[in-house]
């Protein structure tokens, strides 16, 4: 009954969030904030994305740059050779992230732990450098990309990014939560817990470590994809950069990632920390604050914001939203 | 990121907050810009930003542009191509700065090309390459000296094939700026019938180029053509002087970023000596025009303090010279309209402390400035020497030539 | 032929070279299971340090990595021991936030060099740089030479005191089996503690051979995240023989890869290598 209400809760506020993001696109005629928003949007993506993975399930996935440029990359390439609008650069991106999340996934078969970690950093470095040496996308030199003419209703290309972007939120949002609510999450954090204990008492953990990595392989390369037509351009360096699987961590350790609020609240608090910052204060300071934040949180908050929210959760991660 | 007012943050609310009792002053016409301050562009995007920041206090000193301050918004785009089109949106919506800069270097300045085309904005560029090429943007105008895409690789070809080369070695980095050079080198040299004999491309990040150079150097080049990045250029000088690469090379160099920094150069000292590289600026009596010594003079005394390069040769004049075109256009149309302004620009040719500049269709320099010059008697540690001229000889362009080839490499070396 | 032994005994000394940076990881994470993503951090400090001292004061770059490994060590110290109050005491999933933590470290110590030095690449000079050792047509740096038998003697030096020495053992041990160290009276904090001193000192003379080798920037550490990493990982947590062979395996192919095949392909080589034996076996060549 409880979750009943929570469920009808939730999906009204998806639905205002949405008719605020597209109702500000017909309003607001200032750019800026759709530029600065869209960034913001992205990493809300990211992190909760990355936490279905690395937060669920605990496997710290270092590799969200890969995927992230893997949905780039698509978008860039797919666009070059048909020319195929926004929609299907996205879901192709999608399915490739996927596909990219079911070897991640398999590689969780004989890894564990940080070694996992490690590999999915080779993992990156090596799709990188095959992006590098691929030519028709441009290889090192990047590329530069004419956006097509936009669609009604919006005005700019950029409002509509914003928008579609608000619309990937809401997707990864809801499969999070799913996902959280449903068996997957409950199985996904006993095998967290303990995998082998898991897997004694029954639990898929095979399976349940594929659909997590599929999952949130799928969702990050969705949430890069939108990037190459952001930036009118792409290079390898920019779109495979580190920085994007820091930040994701960061985001979700920040923000908690015992329940799908976490990461939003932490993709929030991050991102808008820094574009204020942007306007403050002089520029290593802003990479100086990076750094403060994330060892003061992991050291004072180990549960992140939501565990200084709501002291239950420091008890019993997961449950109702 | 930072941003830098005109007389540093506060003081400078307080001056746009009292604009109108203070004397009937007009607000500041605002400048804004982003420029890589950390990453791996910082270096150069400091130095550069220094030569806008003397440009600003000249012109605030004669009393500004049509009787404005001059102001400048800079924001840190972290040497990333993510960062710029929020900074520009922001720059043009929120802060309504009157003109833009564009960041140091191709790749934040990349995205933003789109940006201006659609808006019709005029953007000075800052040393991006041919990166107008496939935007078309009319009123683009880069103050690098580059000029049209191939004469870089023409004009070193050219000095390399007089000195009797007959086949070329290319070794690049693989990453944006040396990969777009050495397109333009297969190119020309295709066009020449010069059989390449070798071409590498070698990762970001390498270590060691012991190996590579050994490769290179079995391929018995008469022309070495490399396009390398800072931390690069000084490991391949290293093996070369360490491996040797051959007495039948002819000219060693090309399109080595780095070699024009300050610290690079003192660190390499006497393994520079023979290197036949790409300037834009350097302490040669031909370099000298209208205002320069006193801008170096300037540069010398701020760039301590500002932790900058201390010779500033490569980027920090044409920062400068970005701001005496402005000047030049906003002082002639009379107004800051961005149509009349890029008229002006692409119709005169501009008096700077880099000399005169003309602007063909594309924003690119008409003319390859672009210098092609040879290291010569560098000693160690001694970063004061390179203040005086003879140590980098101009060997092109004709006009600004101070000397010849010394050639083959190894005599050079000496 | 001659290339393809050229290229094998630079990629040797190559190797060497990556043992040395790798082999204080090697104890941290291999032996002690600390997630230390800010070990290439600490090894650009320490070149920085380095850097310091030669250019200041005229000392041989060895010798000043020499001079810097106790402050190296008190560092490793005290970093442990913050570490360890705020995850390995909690327990639980201290891994994934230790990461997190070291990130957050290796931002500040970038920061805090650009700070203090700003952004330019900055080398040392001594007599051995720039010279090479003729053999015939063959020509070594002999940098890489005075690399080469530095990062040996540091690692065998290593492996001898892991080995024979009291607290060495004591240390494999506590990577072994903490409880039984415990109940035998001895203080396993204490120990993992000196041991991830030892780790971090030895980051003084990496340092030094670091900037020997080539000059250093602010943020070269992000370059050698997945080096150090991969190499410690392929030779199996702990080893040090087996991180002495990962680094010359990874060297060679690298080596060989950028003299004999497309040079823009390396990258990818040596970390295929690196998922290959993950995938194969997962503790590594000559893991424990």
């Amino acid at each position: 009954m409880m979750k009943h209400r929570n469920s009808i809760v939730f999906w009204a506020g998806a639905a205002v969030f949405l008719i605020a993001v597209l109702s500000m696109t017909q309003i607001v005629r200032n750019e800026y904030p759709f530029f600065a928003g869209y960034v913001i949007l992205q990493f809300i993506a990211l992190a909760v994305a990355w936490s279905i993975l690395g937060g669920y399930a605990g496997y710290v996935n270092f590799g969200t740059n890969a995927f992230f440029g893997v949905g780039v990359y698509t978008a860039v390439a797919l666009f070059k050779a048909t020319g195929a609008p926004l929609v299907v650069q996205i879901a192709a991106a999608a399915v490739v992230g996927m596909t990219l999340g079911f070897g991640v996934g398999l590689l969780t078969l004989r890894m564990r732990g940080i070694f996992f970690s490690i590999a999915t950093i080779a993992l990156a470095i090596i799709i990188e450098t095959f992006v590098m040496n691929w030519r028709f996308v441009g290889g090192a030199a990047g590329i530069q990309i004419q956006r097509p003419p936009v669609m009604a209703p919006f005005d700019s290309y950029v409002k509509m990014l914003f928008f579609v972007q608000a619309l990937l939120v809401v997707i990864a949002v809801s499969i999070a939560r799913y996902i959280q609510n449903s068996r997957i999450g409950r199985g996904l954090q006993a095998l967290r817990d303990d995998e082998l204990a898991a897997e004694c008492t029954g639990v898929p953990t095979l399976k349940l470590k594929l659909v997590a990595c599929m999952i949130s392989g799928a969702l990050i390369s969705a949430a890069g994809a939108p990037a190459a037509m952001y930036l009118q351009y792409a290079d390898p360096s920019s779109a495979f950069n580190l920085s994007y699987s820091v930040s994701a961590l960061a985001m979700a350790l920040i923000g908690g990632t015992a329940h799908w609020i976490g990461p939003v609240l932490g993709a929030i608090l991050l991102g808008s920390t820094q574009q204020l910052l942007a306007v403050t204060i002089s520029s290593e300071v802003n990479v100086l604050v990076l750094g403060i934040m994330l060892v003061l949180f992991v050291v004072g908050a180990p549960k992140g914001i939501i565990g200084l929210l709501r002291p239950r959760y420091r008890l019993r991660a997961g449950g109702k939203p | 990121m930072k941003r830098r007012t005109f007389l540093g943050g506060a003081m400078a609310v307080a001056v746009l907050g009292q604009g109108s009792s203070a004397s009937a002053q007009q607000p500041p016409i605002k400048i804004g810009m982003s420029m890589p301050q950390t990453g791996g562009l910082a270096g150069g995007g400091k130095a550069s930003l220094l030569g806008i920041e003397i440009w600003r206090d000249d012109i605030n000193a004669k009393g500004g542009l049509l009787g404005r301050k001059v102001e400048l918004v800079v924001y840190d785009d972290k040497s990333s191509a993510s960062e710029t089109p929020a900074i520009y949106a922001k720059l043009v919506d929120v802060d309504k700065v009157d003109l833009l800069f564009a960041p140091y270097a191709t790749v934040p300045t990349a995205p933003i090309m789109p940006f201006v085309k659609q808006r019709g904005l005029l953007l000075m560029g800052n040393f991006s390459f041919q990166v107008n090429s496939k935007v078309g943007h009319d009123m683009w105008f880069n103050n690098a000296p580059w000029g049209p895409a191939d004469s870089w690789a023409a004009s070193f070809l050219d000095l390399a094939q007089k000195a009797g080369g007959k086949n070329m070695a290319l070794l690049t980095a693989d990453q944006e700026f040396a990969q777009n050079l050495a397109l333009t080198a297969r190119d020309v040299a295709k066009k020449r019938n010069l059989p390449v004999v070798f071409d590498q491309v070698y990762p970001p990040n390498t270590v060691e180029f012991s190996s590579i150079i050994r490769a290179l150097k079995a391929a018995k080049p008469d022309i070495v053509y490399v396009a390398s990045y800072p931390p690069d250029s000084a490991g391949i000088l290293r093996a070369v002087n360490e491996i040797g690469i051959g007495d039948d090379v002819k000219i060693f160099g090309g399109g080595m970023v780095g070699l024009q920094f300050a610290a690079v150069m003192s660190n390499l000292g006497s393994l520079l000596n023979g290197v036949v590289n790409y300037n834009t600026w350097l302490p040669e009596k031909s370099m000298y025009f209208d205002g320069t010594k006193e801008f170096f003079d300037k540069y010398t005394k701020r760039a301590v303090e500002a932790k900058v390069d201390p010779l500033g040769y490569y980027l920090a004049p044409f920062g400068y010279a970005m701001g005496q075109m402005i000047e030049a256009a906003v002082n002639s149309t009379k107004s800051l309209d961005q149509k009349g302004i890029a008229k002006y620009l692409r119709e005169n040719e501009h008096k700077t402390i880099v000399g005169p500049i003309a602007f063909s269709a594309d924003g690119e320099r008409k003319e390859t400035a672009t210098l092609q010059a040879q290291f010569r008697g560098v000693k160690d540690k001694d970063i004061e020497q390179f203040r005086s001229s003879g140590k980098q000889v101009i060997l092109f362009p004709e006009k600004l030539k101070t000397g010849d080839l010394i050639s083959p490499f190894e005599a050079a070396r000496k | 032929m001659d290339l393809l032994l050229g290229a094998v005994v630079l990629g040797v000394l190559l190797g060497c070279f990556y043992a040395a940076v790798s082999v204080g990881l090697s104890v941290s994470f291999g032996l002690l299971d600390v997630p230390h993503v800010a070990h290439p951090a600490f090894l650009v400090l320490a070149s920085y340090g380095v850097y310091q001292l030669n250019e200041s004061y005229d000392i041989d770059p060895l010798l000043a990595g020499l001079a810097i490994t106790p402050l190296f060590f008190l560092f490793g110290l005290l970093a442990y021991r913050v570490y360890y109050e705020t995850f390995e005491r909690r327990g639980s999933d201290a891994a994934v936030r230790g990461i997190a933590f070291f990130f957050g470290i290796a931002f500040i110590i970038e920061v805090l060099i650009i700070l203090q030095f700003g952004v330019d690449q900055r080398s040392v000079s001594a007599t051995y740089i720039g010279k090479s050792w003729r053999f015939g047509e063959f020509r070594i740096p002999i940098r890489q030479l005075v690399a080469f038998a530095v990062a040996l003697a540091l690692t065998l030096l290593l492996a001898v005191y892991l080995s024979k020495t009291f607290m060495g053992r004591a240390i494999r041990a506590v990577a072994q089996d903490e409880e039984a160290l415990r109940l035998m009276g001895a203080n396993p904090v204490r120990i993992k503690q000196f041991a991830f001193g030892i780790a971090t000192a030895v980051l003084g003379i990496a340092g030094a051979l670091l900037i020997i080798v080539a000059p250093v920037e602010p943020t070269l550490d992000r370059a050698y995240i997945g080096r150090t990493f991969c190499v410690v990982v392929m030779a199996g947590l702990g080893s040090i023989s087996g991180t002495l062979i990962a680094a010359i395996i990874l060297g060679v192919a690298e080596s060989i890869v950028l003299t004999l095949f497309g040079a823009s392909w390396a990258p990818a080589i040596s970390f295929a290598m690196l998922l290959g034996v993950l995938a194969v076996r997962p503790q590594g060549l000559l893991g424990r």
